[in-house]
């Protein structure tokens, strides 16, 4: 069984209040090493054996399709053992 | 004169936008979000509420729903279609409408009375409107942060295709103050406040509201 990844972000341009507000939470904490912070969302999808190719083309045409948003969003696809 | 309302799972302002549609002289029609048929509405309103709970971003998991293949095909053969709020966040999901809607820029959900501007008076929604009128009606959301690439913004811009701004303070750091935008050719009208929560005294801030459910008719009886 292996595992792919998508991760999405939102793009550089893009206003992230989340990351924003987390990124001035943690030196209140007394974590101070942050220059900034952005906020994003990875999914994590199970697959029986080994991806194939088409697979993970499939899953790049998914991510483009519903787990991202091309207009705001970027996304990466992986696969983890 | 038949105007759909859309009820999603989770969508909150479809009684408000059908009761809108009826006090301006149109017969309200509920459509269900699973259901293609269209059941013959002239007009369809995408209204508020937080439809499939908002999951993964605002609008994109109801944007593949049956009754939404049926919506994009009409309006893009020109029948009118108006998304308020969360039906904003629907058509920009739906690429009918360029850009999409991000978290307010300060974090809080927003719920108050809003002074707009109405800048397009062209549109199947606005025409009852006079150009830079001045209208409050309620604006309640937490992701109404309108934003679009550059070249997108002076696209809207130039071909006047901004319906209407906030006036004063920027209350979720939505580009160009942009409170609603519209499609090219007019019939498509994406609006964060609700005009159908402001139709009469009794119940809304003001009547403002209501000039664009009149709009409609009449933009319809003139075909």
């Amino acid at each position: 069984m292996a595992k792919i990844v998508v991760d999405v972000m939102l793009k550089p341009e893009i206003l992230d209040p989340q990351g924003t507000a987390v990124g001035a939470a943690l030196p209140r904490l007394g974590f101070t090493f942050a220059k900034s912070v952005r906020q994003g969302k990875r999914f994590e999808i199970e697959i029986d054996g080994e991806p194939t190719a088409e697979q993970l083309a499939q899953v790049e045409k998914a991510a483009e399709t519903l787990l991202a948003n091309p207009v705001i969003e970027t996304f990466t696809v992986g696969v983890e053992k | 004169m038949k105007v759909g309302v859309v009820t999603f799972p989770g969508t909150l302002d479809d009684r408000d936008a059908a009761r809108a549609v009826r006090f301006a002289g149109g017969q309200a029609i509920s459509l269900w979000h699973g259901d293609a048929d269209l059941h013959g509405v002239d007009a369809v309103i995408l209204p508020g509420g937080f439809s499939y709970g908002d999951y993964l971003r605002c609008g994109a998991i109801s944007r593949f729903a049956p009754v939404m293949q049926s919506i994009i095909k009409r309006a893009n053969e020109g029948m009118p279609l108006l998304g308020i709020c969360n039906g904003f966040q629907v058509l920009c999901e739906a690429h009918l409408l360029p850009g999409a809607l991000t978290r307010n820029h300060e974090l809080h959900f927003l719920c108050r009375d809003q002074k707009i501007s109405i800048e397009n008076t062209t549109s199947a929604w606005t025409t009852a409107y006079s150009q830079g009128q001045e209208i409050v009606i309620p604006l309640k959301n937490g992701e109404g942060s309108f934003q679009c690439d550059d070249q997108t913004l002076a696209v809207l811009e130039k071909e006047g295709r901004i319906i209407a701004r906030y006036v004063g303070e920027n209350p979720n750091g939505s580009r160009n103050l942009i409170a609603g935008i519209t499609n090219e050719r007019g019939n498509v009208v994406g609006l964060m406040p609700h005009p159908e929560h402001a139709i009469d005294t009794l119940t809304g801030p003001t009547a403002d509201g209501l000039g664009f459910f009149t709009s409609l008719l009449h933009s319809m009886v003139g075909k």
